[in-house]
């Protein structure tokens, strides 16, 4: 014989609890209260740095931290304002943002996409952070952008130069400030046909991985459209660290360019292997065999030593360019650390200064507010001349740097010499692009 | 033809680096019983003491040049290092070149007493736990190791070059008798084998002509009788771990060349270099030595892009697959002893 056991205590009790459930607020579902996830109500307001503090590009996303650090102390009004002073928007006072003091948290990446995930949405749902932004990897870019679309936050990509990022994986509530593989190869192929000349055959060793595989279609289909032939796509894993069994066939297989696809350590190692096998002494079909690396970094370069030297690239900024913007960031940079800051660094500050002034323009900080004062946005004075934030896939256009690496340095920084600045007309290219089709935008979430 | 003599030619580099790992670390399982999952980031180690020396021998005093301005406008600081001032140009620069080779002499002395302390210090206490404790506590060594060389080092590889007289490659195809350049391979590639060579040959010889090595031989067939005929074993083993720490040392200082340094490397030879053990047989030497050339090569081919075609991704598994069909072939590795970690 079974007894009734409900009791009026006990249906009250579980009716209190499940209430207190439904009521309680979390990130993905709306708060009666808040029109959009993390809405600042204090007078600060907290942003969400995701770095790489470990792991392979520790050194880039310590790098990003100081740029970081330089912009929220520009725009609490600290410093000598760096590149606030030169920014063709005059919106950003010194007060912080919308008169709320900036206070950031930081998050390790591991350049990893779980950890990066983890770590945003740590800082999203524990410490309140209204934007993320950072990075140094395209993987953890992209995997992050999409746990700030589903939690209705915007997120300001650092260092990711996949096409993927603003092609088919693009999101409505991310935006990207540096350039992608397209980008590179555009400006890139012109300058090696006009030095290399037009009949040349290309062998790639390519990282296999979403930026490898987008930078290896992008600069093949470049050099092919100018003349050249690709005899070989060799993907090399991402983890590997002697790439001369890679290296070893290149001679033989009738190439005369080896173009490396790589970043990082891998880019590291491999122009060193490419470098102690003598390919660059060798003349292959009457000609000079050449290595490009389409990517570079300068923080890179340094590990590679004098194997840089000659060998062209592209980069999204460099510290010495002499325009008021770059200059000023790198005084207040320089002044503040004792080096120069990397292309890392300046667009990690370039995007949180692009945040700041677009809720500012926006006057809330609401993520689709922001994104629509973003979106078609033209400034001016930030390193790389007269800029534009497409709509469409909230990609940056302007100009591209094409480098090589220097052959007398004369210090220790000094290690890329500027080739060419690239206009930006060259590396422009339709939203629905081959390369870049396949995603949807979609429409922003702000988290209510 | 070309072809496969090139990726054995290239597979004997890893190789090298394969066997000298791994021979230390059969060393200090045959010898000691115990798994040392740290043997890596002593490789790691010996890798960053030829940074070191590099960076020692590169020690500058600064003098001020008015003429020069650094990245912030300012008059730019020249740095030159006290070697050059000491022994004049020539020599001071051609003794920076040489850093590598003279971080041998350097790194054996750190990496003997490195290991000496590591085993007096930590190891000794877990050789009478299981191995799982073992494997847990050198695995972790390993992590704070590297942890404490990114502290110091950063985390990007640091470009170490060897000496500019080893620089190009040597064109071994023309010897053979094929086109030019069909068959090339770097001059320090072949100085590493060579010397990876000598140093298995010397820790062969001082194991096999040496009473040292007789007793620690004996030592490690059976433990129990040498100890009763009154010869402190333990002594001996843990010296032994100190030679195994060396090798592994200046296996690393001669690779640096070839792969710039970074804090990680030894954890990318350790995982390899355990597989290339247990391939070879636990607590054999010659097997770890084989093992080490044998899935060197094997690892050159698979990445050759014919094979990668038929099999995507061969390259990143062959090692493995290998170990899988060896031990099911021969559960004790090419050439295990019966009863080593049988019991």
């Amino acid at each position: 014989m079974s007894k009734l056991l409900t009791t009026r205590r006990s249906v009250l009790r579980t009716g209190a609890a499940a209430g207190a459930g439904l009521a309680m607020p979390t990130i993905f579902t709306a708060s009666s209260v808040a029109a959009f996830t993390n809405d600042p109500t204090g007078s600060s307001v907290t942003l969400g740095f995701n770095v790489p503090q470990s792991g392979p590009y520790a050194d880039e996303g310590a790098d990003e931290l100081r740029a970081y650090e330089l912009a929220v102390e520009h725009l609490n009004g600290g410093g000598d304002g760096g590149m606030m002073n030169t920014f063709s928007s005059k919106v950003l006072d010194g007060t912080g943002i919308l008169g709320k003091k900036v206070e950031y948290v930081t998050g390790d990446t591991q350049t990893k996409s779980d950890a990066a995930r983890a770590s945003a949405r740590s800082m999203i749902e524990k410490d309140g952070a209204v934007m993320i932004t950072g990075g140094s990897s395209s993987g953890v870019a992209i995997a992050v952008q999409g746990l700030c679309q589903e939690a209705g936050v915007i997120f300001m990509a650092g260092l990711t130069h996949s096409n993927d990022t603003t092609g088919k994986d693009k999101k409505a509530n991310g935006f990207r400030h540096f350039f992608n593989g397209y980008m590179s190869a555009a400006a890139l192929a012109p300058v090696l046909a006009a030095r290399y000349g037009t009949d040349r055959t290309a062998y790639h060793l390519t990282a296999d991985y979403t930026w490898g595989w987008t930078q290896e279609e992008s600069i093949a289909a470049a050099t092919e459209a100018l003349g050249w032939n690709t005899v070989e796509k060799v993907r090399t894993p991402l983890a590997s660290t002697d790439f001369s069994s890679y290296i070893a066939p290149v001679l033989n297989s009738g190439a005369d360019v080896l173009v490396l696809n790589h970043y990082g350590g891998n880019m590291v190692n491999s122009l060193t292997n490419a470098v102690q096998f003598g390919l660059r002494e060798k003349v292959v079909n009457g000609k000079n065999f050449e290595i490009v690396v389409p990517l570079y970094s300068r923080l890179m370069a340094r590990g590679a030593g004098a194997n840089v030297k000659g060998i062209f690239g592209s980069t999204n900024w460099h510290w010495s360019l002499t325009d008021e913007g770059s200059q000023a960031f790198v005084r207040s940079f320089g002044t503040k650390y004792g080096f120069p800051p990397s292309q890392a660094a300046h667009t990690v500050y370039c995007q949180t200064l692009l945040y700041a002034d677009a809720v500012q323009r926006a006057g809330s900080f609401n993520p689709c507010a922001v994104a629509e004062a973003l979106e078609g946005y033209d400034f001016d004075g930030l390193g790389n001349g007269p800029t534009h934030y497409r709509a469409g896939d909230h990609q940056c256009f302007k100009d591209v740097l094409v480098v090589k690496g220097k052959e007398n340095p004369e210090n220790e920084f000094d290690l890329l010499e500027i080739v060419e600045i690239t206009p930006r007309a060259q590396v422009e290219y339709a939203v629905d692009h081959p390369m870049f089709a396949g995603g949807d935008l979609g429409s922003c979430n702000g988290g209510a | 033809m070309d072809v496969i003599l090139l990726q054995i030619l290239n597979g004997l580099d890893k190789g090298s680096a394969y066997a000298l790992i791994a021979l230390g670390l059969t060393l200090i399982f045959g010898t000691l019983g115990v798994v040392n999952f740290a043997h890596g980031a002593l490789f790691m180690i010996g890798a960053f003491c030829s940074v070191t020396l590099q960076r020692i021998l590169s020690w500058s005093f600064e003098t001020i040049d008015p003429d020069k301005t650094d990245f912030l406008g300012n008059p730019a600081t020249v740095k030159t290092p006290y070697v050059v001032e000491w022994f004049g140009e020539s020599t001071g620069l051609a003794i920076i070149d040489w850093s590598v080779p003279l971080a041998i002499l350097f790194s054996i002395p750190i990496m003997i007493a490195f290991g000496f302390i590591m085993e007096r210090g930590l190891i000794k206490h877990f050789y009478k736990r299981p191995h799982a404790d073992q494997i847990l506590v050198t695995f972790g060594l390993a992590i704070v190791l590297q942890e404490v060389i990114k502290a110091f080092y950063g985390a990007n590889p640091i470009p170490t070059p060897a000496p500019s007289a080893f620089t190009g490659s040597f064109d071994f195809g023309l010897l053979l008798g094929f086109a030019e350049n069909t068959i090339i391979y770097p001059y320090w590639r072949m100085v590493y084998f060579a010397f990876s060579l000598v140093v298995i040959g010397g820790v062969f010889s001082f194991l096999q002509f040496t009473t040292f090595g007789m007793v620690v031989r004996a030592g490690m067939a059976d433990r129990e009788t040498v100890g009763l005929l009154g010869i402190d074993i333990d002594k001996r083993f843990t010296f032994m771990f100190g030679l195994a720490a060396a090798v592994a040392g200046i296996a690393g200082v001669m690779y640096a060349p070839i792969n710039s340094p970074n804090y990680h490397m030894g954890m990318d030879f350790l995982v390899l270099s355990f597989v290339v053990v247990v391939v070879g047989g636990m607590g054999s030497l010659p097997g770890a030595v084989l093992a080490g050339f044998m899935l060197g090569i094997l690892e050159s081919f698979a990445s050759m892009n014919i094979i990668k075609s038929f099999i995507p991704g061969i390259d990143q598994i062959i090692i493995y697959l290998v170990a899988i069909l060896i031990l099911l072939t021969r559960p004790r590795g090419l050439m295990g002893r019966k009863g080593v970690m049988e019991e």
